[in-house]
C-alpha cells in the first residue's frame, strides 16, 4: 500500500506498510471544516468587505464587516486547535451576531433583500452544524465533582518512608563529617 | 511489527510497519517487553513540538531483549541481553559524553543542521520525538533499533520485574537530576509544580536527598493523593492560593528550592489571567510556550535560591519576570536528563529496594489499546497517572 509519509523516511527506517484506525471521529472532521470555513469567511470580509456590503445592499458598514472577518479568523484558528470546542462555542455566538446585523438589513427599501435573506438562511444552517459540532466534540475530561481513585499507598518506598528520611538524614551527616 | 505512529494532531494509530533494520555496525535491535506514554509525548500529540512528520514512531520510554547486534557494537552488547534504553542516544566518545553532559552529545543528532538553526547548536539525538533531534523511530513498538548501542543503554538484571526498571529510560532519572540540580541541603524546603510522573519522581528524589519539607502543587486529587503518600505536603491550586499557601509552610520565606515538573502547556485557568494570554498567543503563534509556573516560581523562591525545570519547554516564552529573578540572586538549572549519569546509582536504589519507581503505573495495556490511552492519559480520565503499553 502506497503511504505519502514514507516519501520521507529515512532509508532504513521503519515504513509504514498497513496504516491503522485513527481515533478522529465524523465529528472531529466536521470541526475541522467548520474551522477552515471560518478563516475562508474571514479572510473574504476582512479584505473585501465591500464585496460583502454591496452584495447585501448594506452598504457603509464596512467597518463592522472586518470586525466579523477578524471573529471569524479567531473562531477559525481556535476551532482548528485542541480547543476546538471552545472555538466552535464561539462560532456559535458568532452565527448569533450575523444573524442580528443581516436582520438589521432587512428593510423593505433595500433592493437586495433577496440575498440578505438567503444570507440569513445560509447562517441558520451554518449555526446548527456549528452547534452539532460543538455537542459533539466537548471535551471528555471528567466533571470536576467525578469520584476518583486515590492512591494513598503508593508511597514509592519499599522500607517506608521513615526509614527513607533516616537513611538521606544518614548521608548528611556522613558527608558534613568528612568535610 | 506494529507500532504507534504519529500522523497529526490528536490523531496516533496502530500501524504495521516495516521492522527496524541495522543500519551502521554500532546498532543493536531490540524486542521491546515494555514501553510507556510520557508527558511530553502528549506536547507531540498536540503537535506544540515542531519538527513532526506523519509516519513517525513514537516513543522513548523503552526496554527489551536484544535480539541483534550490528559488528561495531564490540561485545559491549550481546544478543540475549536485557536492557533498558535511555531516551538520549549517546555515542560515549565526545567531549559533552566525557564529561557526563549525555542529553547535549555531539554526535548523536543526525539532523544536527536543523537543531544548529533553531537552538543555535545541536543536542542529542532522541528516540521518538521531533527531527529536531533527530527523528529517530521511537520505542511505542515492538521492535526498536538503538543507534550507538554500543554507549546507548543501561544493562539490567534478570529478576526485578519491567515495571521496576522501565523508568530509567527518562522519567526517574529525570526526577532525580531536577532534585539533584537543587543541591538540597537538610534544612531546605522543596516545591516541586506538577504531579504528574516526572513531578512523583521528583518529590520521591528529593525525600532521599534529603530535604526538610517538600511541597508538591497541582490539582487532581489522584496526583496529589500519590504525592502525599511519597512524603510531600500537597497544595491544590484550584482550591488554594499558592502564593499563601508556601509563605505559611516556609514561615514567609519562600522555598528555597522549586522544581517546574510542569512545562509549556501549563493549566489555562480563568483566574490566572495570564494563563489565558499565554494560551491566546499560543493559538495565534506569537508564543509557543506557557511559562506560567516559571513566573510564580520566580516569584515565590526565597532569594539566592534554586529553579530547576525538567518540565519540557520547546520554543519562546514571554513576560518573564527578569527584574525579581536577577534582584533576589537565583539561579536556574534545566536540560534534558543525562540519563546515563544517574543509572548505575538510581539501578543500584532500585535493586537495594530503597525505592520501587513502579508505585506511578496506573495503566498497563496492550500496545494496540496505546491510541485510547492518549487520549486517557491527555484528558486524565480514569484517575490516570502513567500508562505502560506491552507489545
Ligand atoms: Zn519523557
Ligand atoms: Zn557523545
Amino acid at each position: 500500500m502506497f503511504h505519502f509519509s514514507n516519501i520521507v523516511r529515512t532509508k532504513g527506517d521503519p515504513k509504514i506498510v498497513a496504516g491503522g484506525p485513527s481515533l478522529k471521529r465524523p465529528e472531529d472532521q466536521l470541526a475541522r471544516a467548520l474551522g477552515w470555513f471560518s478563516i475562508g469567511l474571514g479572510v473574504v470580509e476582512f479584505f473585501a468587505p465591500r464585496r460583502v456590503t454591496e452584495t447585501l445592499g448594506m452598504e457603509g458598514h464596512e467597518t463592522l464587516v472586518r470586525a466579523f472577518g477578524v471573529r471569524e479568523i479567531m473562531a477559525g484558528i481556535m476551532s482548528l486547535s485542541v480547543d476546538k470546542n471552545a472555538g466552535l462555542w464561539a462560532r456559535v455566538g458568532g452565527d448569533g451576531l450575523d444573524a442580528a446585523a443581516l436582520l438589521s438589513g432587512l428593510t423593505a427599501d433595500n433592493p437586495k433583500k433577496g440575498n440578505i435573506a438567503l444570507a440569513l438562511l445560509m447562517v441558520g444552517g451554518i449555526a446548527m452544524l456549528d452547534y452539532r459540532a460543538a455537542q459533539d466534540t466537548k471535551p471528555r475530561r471528567p466533571p470536576r465533582d467525578a469520584r476518583r481513585k486515590l492512591y494513598p499507598n503508593r508511597s514509592g518506598f519499599p522500607k517506608g518512608i521513615e526509614s527513607a528520611r533516616t537513611a538521606a538524614k544518614q548521608i548528611a551527616a556522613h558527608a558534613a563529617g568528612r568535610t | 511489527m506494529k507500532a504507534l505512529v504519529w500522523h497529526g494532531k490528536e490523531d496516533i494509530r496502530c500501524d504495521t510497519v516495516t521492522d527496524p533494520e541495522i543500519q551502521d555496525p554500532r546498532d543493536a535491535i531490540i524486542k521491546v517487553t515494555s514501553c510507556a506514554i510520557c508527558g511530553s509525548d502528549l506536547h507531540l500529540f498536540h503537535n506544540y513540538i515542531p519538527g513532526m512528520l506523519p509516519g513517525d514512531i513514537m516513543g522513548h520510554e523503552t526496554m527489551g531483549e536484544v535480539v541483534e547486534v550490528g559488528s561495531g557494537v564490540d561485545g559491549k552488547l550481546k544478543k540475549g541481553d536485557r536492557i533498558v534504553v535511555p531516551f538520549t542516544i549517546i555515542c560515549g566518545e565526545c567531549d559533552q559524553c566525557k564529561r557526563g553532559n549525555f542529553s547535549v552529545c555531539e554526535t548523536t543528532n543526525r539532523k544536527r543542521h536543523l537543531a544548529e538553526k533553531v537552538f543555535g547548536h545541536s543536542c542529542a539525538g532522541l528516540f521518538g520525538y521531533t527531527h529536531l533531534t533527530g527523528g529517530y523511530p521511537g520505542g511505542q513498538a515492538e521492535y526498536l533499533r538503538v543507534p550507538f548501542a554500543d554507549a546507548t543503554h543501561i544493562k539490567v538484571p534478570a529478576g526485578i520485574p519491567d515495571e521496576q526498571l522501565l523508568f530509567l529510560s527518562d522519567i526517574f532519572p529525570t526526577g532525580w537530576q531536577a532534585a539533584v540540580q537543587c543541591d538540597i541541603e537538610p534544612t531546605d524546603t522543596v516545591a516541586i509544580w506538577g504531579c504528574g510522573p516526572v513531578g512523583q519522581m521528583a518529590i520521591r528524589s528529593a525525600i532521599l536527598l534529603g530535604a526538610n519539607q517538600v511541597i508538591a502543587i497541582d490539582c487532581l486529587p489522584e496526583r496529589l493523593s500519590m504525592a502525599e503518600a511519597g512524603g510531600a505536603t500537597t497544595i491544590n491550586f484550584e482550591s488554594e492560593s499558592v502564593l499563601e499557601r508556601l509563605k505559611e509552610l516556609t514561615d514567609g520565606r519562600g522555598p528555597e528550592k522549586c522544581i517546574d515538573c510542569v512545562g509549556m502547556e501549563s493549566h489555562v485557568m480563568a483566574s490566572l489571567p495570564d494563563t489565558l494570554l499565554d494560551r491566546a498567543k499560543q493559538m495565534m503563534m506569537v508564543e509557543s510556550d506557557r511559562p506560567h509556573v516559571l513566573r510564580e516560581m520566580i516569584y515565590v523562591c526565597r532569594p539566592g535560591g534554586i529553579i530547576s525545570v525538567p518540565g519540557v519547554y520547546s520554543g519562546f516564552s514571554d513576560m518573564l519576570p527578569m527584574g525579581a529573578f536577577m534582584n533576589k540572586g537565583l539561579t536556574m538549572r534545566t536540560g534534558q536528563t543525562h540519563v546515563n549519569r544517574w543509572t548505575d546509582d538510581l539501578l543500584r536504589r532500585i535493586e537495594e529496594g530503597e525505592i520501587d519507581p513502579s508505585f506511578v503505573i496506573t495503566h498497563t495495556v496492550p500496545l494496540s489499546q496505546g491510541p485510547e490511552m492518549y487520549q486517557v492519559f491527555r484528558d486524565k480520565r480514569d484517575s490516570c497517572v502513567k500508562v505502560v503499553l506491552r507489545p
